[in-house]
């Protein structure tokens, strides 16, 4: 199995969806709220490069949570590695605008590299289909080069091979894609699938089929 | 009404014998080769049409369906034209000339041949322009399901798209890989013994017969909602965009049910863009329709989201489509 797949799949998902602490629920509840400033929480994401060493992911998590960050998701992709041979870590988290600022502030003076912070990267789920020469014509590439259109984050690949890893194989793919991008996204796919001859069952955008 | 039926195939023939049962009287039928023409007459000045029954005995036992010629036919006293000879693409000849010459002798012309409102959109509306006669088509998309109609019905500029599953042959192939987690091949023999695909399947795997569908669908969107015939796009097969399910591997549908989805041949027209293509949808879905059933899906700018399912195609089905159109004529 090439690299890029067990890497994917070496990934999990820790869901922690605790409530938000009582100050929150009571800045979200002000509609007024001026939006250049609004108190209200928001999702964030934030990509992380960790050390390989036991104890780093709680490292990791104990700023977000000490300066008001309630965490929501954590997905760490062991067994990917960073090109600096770290392993990515993304974690999702509500928190104030203000604060989320301060997270960031406190992770990197804990010595963590943050690869990526951002508002609602990721909040659209689309899940779709590739299948042809996909082993042969480098799925690893091929998942990189999806990741790499900005729009879209490969959170999932699953690979049915049944034919052994020559002949016709079919990959069920989930993309998370920036608010409103998901058109963009399954575009970025369309565009490497057909450079390398792959056909995409993509989903009806826009429609609960 | 009196009509003259033009094509004896399945669709034909149904028509001929269910148009009793709409109050119609088929004055002439004719194939490709033979024609039968009532005189008209019952001798007390009472108008007679064929004779359903012996039309239908004689296409069975002799392949003709009369001793007159099919020009006859064409040039009989009716006051609708159906039009049901097969497909075909590009000219769309011989069906675009009898459609013409219906028009030019001011008759209505009823269409279940897909032909001509796929390929020659524009040349059709010019022609009815120029004549007392109709054109109306709601058999050439979805079967028995009155699609065209209801996006008459809402308004073509109250129509933001059409899609839905327009093809019964690829459905059903889709629909017995996912269930029996078996490979196309074997299921389209299996479809072929069961008489749902025919021996060379193209026009329905490939996409290409739920693509004109859907080209029909996207000319009465850009004529309908254009002020002027002029300025309204014309769509043909060319402008499409199809991709079939032929290569689908059974892989794929296993992939799709671990995920609560299934795979479905879905064509999409609005009044700018037509495309066909192998789409994933949820399993329980309105979509995801099974076996040989069609669902059109109208989504309108005031009144939602419509569904209509039900048989996209067979000889009674299409012919009450037909029918219903003949009504609609005024």
């Amino acid at each position: 199995m090439p690299d890029g797949l067990r890497a994917f799949r070496g990934g999990g998902r820790v869901s922690d969806t605790r409530d938000g602490a009582p100050e929150e629920a009571a800045d979200a509840a002000d509609p007024a709220a001026d939006g250049g400033h609004d108190p209200a929480p928001s999702t964030h994401t934030v990509r992380l490069e960790l050390v390989d060493e036991p104890g780093q992911l709680l490292a990791a998590l104990q700023p977000i949570a000490n300066n008001g960050g309630n965490l929501l998701s954590i997905y760490h992709e062991r067994g990917n590695k960073t090109p600096r041979g770290r392993i990515p870590v993304e974690v999702d988290f509500e928190a104030t605008t203000e604060r989320f600022e301060g997270i960031v502030e406190a992770l990197r003076e804990e010595g963590i590299t943050v690869m990526q912070a951002g508002t609602e990267r990721y909040a659209e789920e689309i899940t779709l289909v590739l299948f042809g020469h996909l082993i042969d014509t480098d799925l690893s590439d091929t998942l990189s080069r999806i990741e790499a259109s900005a729009s879209a984050s490969v959170a999932d690949v699953s690979l049915a091979a049944p034919q052994g890893t020559e002949e016709v194989s079919s990959a069920r793919l989930r993309l998370e894609a920036r608010s409103g991008e998901t058109s963009e996204a399954i575009a970025a796919v369309r565009e490497v699938a057909e450079e390398k001859e792959l056909r995409v069952v993509a989903p009806l955008a826009g429609v609960e089929a | 009404m009196r009509l003259a039926v033009i094509g004896a195939g399945a669709v034909g023939r149904s028509v001929v014998e269910l148009a009793g049962e709409h109050g119609h009287e088929v004055v002439a039928v004719a194939d490709s080769s033979s024609a039968v023409v009532s005189d008209g007459t019952d001798g007390s000045g009472g108008a007679v049409g064929v004779d359903a029954d012996a039309v239908v005995a004689r296409k069975a036992e002799r392949g003709i369906v009369g001793d007159d010629d099919p020009a006859d036919a064409l040039a009989a006293d009716y006051d609708a034209l159906v039009e049901a000879t097969p497909t075909t693409l590009g000219d769309a000849e011989p069906g675009f000339s009898h459609v013409r010459t219906a028009l030019e002798r001011d008759r209505h012309v009823v269409l279940a041949n897909k032909g001509p409102v796929a390929e020659r959109y524009g040349d059709l509306r010019a022609l009815a322009a120029d004549s007392a006669g109709d054109v109306r088509f709601e058999a050439t998309v979805g079967g028995a399901i009155p699609a065209v109609s209801t996006v008459e019905d809402i308004e073509p500029s109250h129509v933001t798209a059409v899609r839905g599953v327009l093809n019964g042959t690829a459905n059903f192939i889709l629909t017995r890989m996912a269930a029996e987690g078996l490979d196309y091949d074997h299921v389209l023999s299996e479809a072929q013994d069961l008489g749902v695909a025919e021996a060379d399947p193209s026009f329905d795997v490939d996409g290409t017969d739920a693509a004109l569908k859907c080209v029909i669908l996207a000319n009465v969107l850009s004529f309908g909602a254009a002020d002027d015939p002029a300025d309204a796009r014309e769509f043909t097969l060319a402008d499409a965009s199809v991709e079939g399910i032929r290569d689908v591997p059974g892989s794929v549908l296993r992939l799709a049910a671990e995920d609560g989805r299934t795979v479905r041949l879905i064509g999409e027209a609005t009044g700018e863009t037509v495309r066909v293509a192998p789409r994933l949808v949820h399993e329980n879905g309105t979509l995801a329709v099974s076996g040989t059933q069609n669902i059109v899906q109208i989504e309108t700018t005031h009144a939602g989201r419509l569904n209509i399912s039900g048989r996209g195609a067979g000889g009674p089905e299409t012919a009450s489509a037909v029918l219903g159109d003949v009504g609609r004529l005024g």
